[in-house]
């Protein structure tokens, strides 16, 4: 530990700066009151385009994603680039999508995808699966941006949990204090550390290791000496189909998850969401070159530090920093990684806190609750969420968080159908959605059970990728399991419309009206039609 | 849910035919035959690095048409 306590002393001063900005950022922009979810929860829904895209980058591109994708590179190549096609494709994707959204959510005063598909089909039931789907969705996220501390704090040689309740400790208070806020204000801080870091890297460390050219030709020898076939820098016939659909199916899942729409109606207008799907590119850049790390890793001859016999591949960014960089710079990386980890736990949990509020408490157990009490019982839920991210990552393994994630992006995407379909149209019936939600989710978590890894001794779970053989084809290709599950979700959920539509089954009543779906800042919303009318 | 207000704003759209131009990143990106090569190298980054990382540039792109192109049919 010794040898590292220059980086340590970096880490922390930068990670107790930080902190206290959490804390002030109750007073930005000062509000009249934070007693409200609009404030608490979506931070005033006024923030322009800067706030916005340091606030959506530093929720979307998380402090594990810039220790797990590298060492996607790392152990098997080509395979784990999937993350760059993902986040190209996902701004045209959703830039239509996201601006109606926005829309009827400024009109309705909506704060959850959930509270959209509550009043688009009249439907408590199928917003209540929603809500569940993205509550499941997102913690396992939340407490994997702990793994991302974790590889941090394993390498200052930094031992024991403490430390990590201490982090969370100080996270969870002032989210409890600021809300959105203090997440918003903190990116900054994050992403402008994360690009110095990084430019950096891409400039220094090939340098030492004798350029670009070498630092690939290393990685296609380690590559080439595996026996393993699915490996090597460029992709294989097998794992093209695989590679592309699991691009295309993380970037329509990437804005169903709660903590994104949270980012997005944040803003204060459509403008500001279609600058930013110019601008959050930007942040690809980045993690394209992050991931190049990997390989810089493999050049530089990194070896992952060795737990209870297992090698925690996690541990190859900041082992790589640790040995290029001198230690003061080495400390700024590492308070890099574990702030990166701050912003996007506190979204996430404010995130999860609203569903449940919103979706649940509100629904179910207190109709007539106020303004006010909502914000409150936010307030608590975040905490409990993020007691509940530590404790899975305290006292089970944190592959479990890991697994979960993988599930994660599974299950958010059965929700596109209701959520971005719906956006759209009301042609769904909600029995229809419902259906083929239930059958998405069933194929879904059964495909995944049946996915082998012998890499990682998994017999169950063991990754996304599901070999087409297993449906009596006889091929070696695989395909993204979230794919196949969606397409058997949209099959079902058209068949039930149809059969329910059939038996004249009651339908729910849409609550909005399509001029709403392009409304903008400074239109009328209903809560203020409704003050006015009962003046 | 309320009764609407009773002037209602000019009717709004988002179609425009250059919104077809979103379908460029989207697509392209997702054709494996276009980058999985070695060759040609640029800085040493293999063409499966560099093209992919270039096709970010498509994006930004496509987007930001769109975008300007909308705020000039809506005047905003």
């Amino acid at each position: 530990m010794s040898e590292h306590i220059t980086e340590i002393v970096v880490f922390s001063i930068l990670f107790l700066v930080v902190s206290g900005m959490g804390f002030v950022a109750a007073r930005w922009r000062r509000p009249d009151d934070l007693a409200s979810l609009d404030e608490w929860g979506l931070g005033g829904r006024k923030f322009g385009s800067w706030v916005t895209w340091f606030l959506v980058g530093g929720d979307l591109y998380t402090a594990y994603t810039f220790v797990a994708v590298p060492a996607l590179l790392f152990g098997a190549g080509a395979t784990g680039f999937f993350a760059l096609p993902y986040t190209i494709v996902t701004y045209p994707l959703v830039f239509l999508v996201l601006i109606r959204l926005w829309s009827v959510a400024h009109v309705h005063g909506m704060v959850t995808p959930a509270d959209f598909v509550r009043a688009r089909f009249g439907s408590p039931t199928l917003a209540l699966l929603i809500a569940i789907t993205g509550l499941v969705a997102t913690m396992p996220y939340i407490a994997l941006q702990l793994v991302g501390i974790e590889a941090v704090l394993k390498t200052m040689g930094v031992t024991g949990d403490l430390p990590l309740i201490i982090a969370f400790a100080i996270l969870a208070a002032y989210t409890y204090q600021s809300g959105l806020r203090a997440p918003a204000l903190i990116a900054f801080v994050k992403d402008t550390l994360i690009y110095v870091v990084i430019l950096v890297a891409i400039i220094y460390i090939p340098a030492k290791l004798g350029g670009w050219g070498s630092i690939f030709d290393a990685a296609k020898a380690k590559f080439d000496a595996t026996p393993a076939p699915g490996d090597g820098t460029l992709l294989n016939p097998n794992n093209q189909l695989q590679y592309i659909t699991l691009a295309f199916g993380s970037a329509m899942a990437l804005f169903l998850y709660p903590h994104s729409v949270t980012g997005v109606l944040a803003a204060r207008s459509r403008g500001v969401i279609k600058r930013n799907m110019s601008a959050l590119p930007a942040y690809s850049l980045l993690l394209g070159l992050i991931a190049l790390l990997g390989y810089m890793a493999i050049a530089a001859g990194i070896k992952p530090i060795t737990a209870n016999g297992k090698a925690d591949a996690n541990t190859i960014v900041p082992l790589l920093f640790d040995k290029m960089f001198p230690d003061w710079f080495a400390g700024v990386a590492y308070a890099a990684v574990g702030i990166g980890a701050l912003v996007p736990a506190a979204i996430m949990s404010i995130a999860a806190a609203n569903l449940f509020t919103r979706n649940i408490y509100k629904e179910y157990i207190k109709r007539d609750a106020t303004a006010a009490q909502e914000a409150s019982v936010s307030k608590i839920a975040s905490l409990v969420v993020k007691i509940g991210a530590v404790l899975v990552i305290l006292l089970i393994d944190p592959q479990f968080s890991i697994d979960l994630q993988l599930i994660g992006g599974v299950i958010i995407l059965q929700t596109l159908p209701s959520v971005a379909l719906g956006l759209y149209t009301r042609w769904f019936h909600r029995a229809g959605l419902i259906a083929g939600w239930t059958a998405g989710m069933a194929a879904g978590i059964l495909m995944l059970y049946n996915v082998a890894n012998p890499a990682t001794n998994h017999a169950h779970f063991g990754g996304s990728a599901f070999p087409l053989a297993k449906l009596g084809l006889d091929t070696k290709m695989t395909v993204y399991v979230g794919f196949l599950a969606l397409l058997v979700n949209l099959v079902v959920a058209v068949l039930g419309t149809l059969i329910a539509r059939a038996g004249k089954l009651a339908d729910g009543k849409d609550a909005t009206r399509p001029s709403e779906y392009f409304a903008d800042e400074g239109d009328p919303r209903v809560h203020e039609v409704e003050l006015t009318g009962s003046h | 849910m309320t009764t609407p207000p009773g002037d209602q704003p000019p009717a709004r759209s988002d179609h425009s035919p250059w919104n077809w131009l979103l379908l460029v990143p989207i697509v392209i990106p997702l054709i494996p035959a276009l980058y999985n090569a070695d060759e040609p190298r640029l800085f040493g980054f293999p063409l499966f690095y560099w093209l992919q990382l270039a096709f970010i540039i498509l994006g930004v792109t496509a987007t930001t048409i769109v975008y300007q192109v909308g705020k000039r049919r809506n005047g905003r």
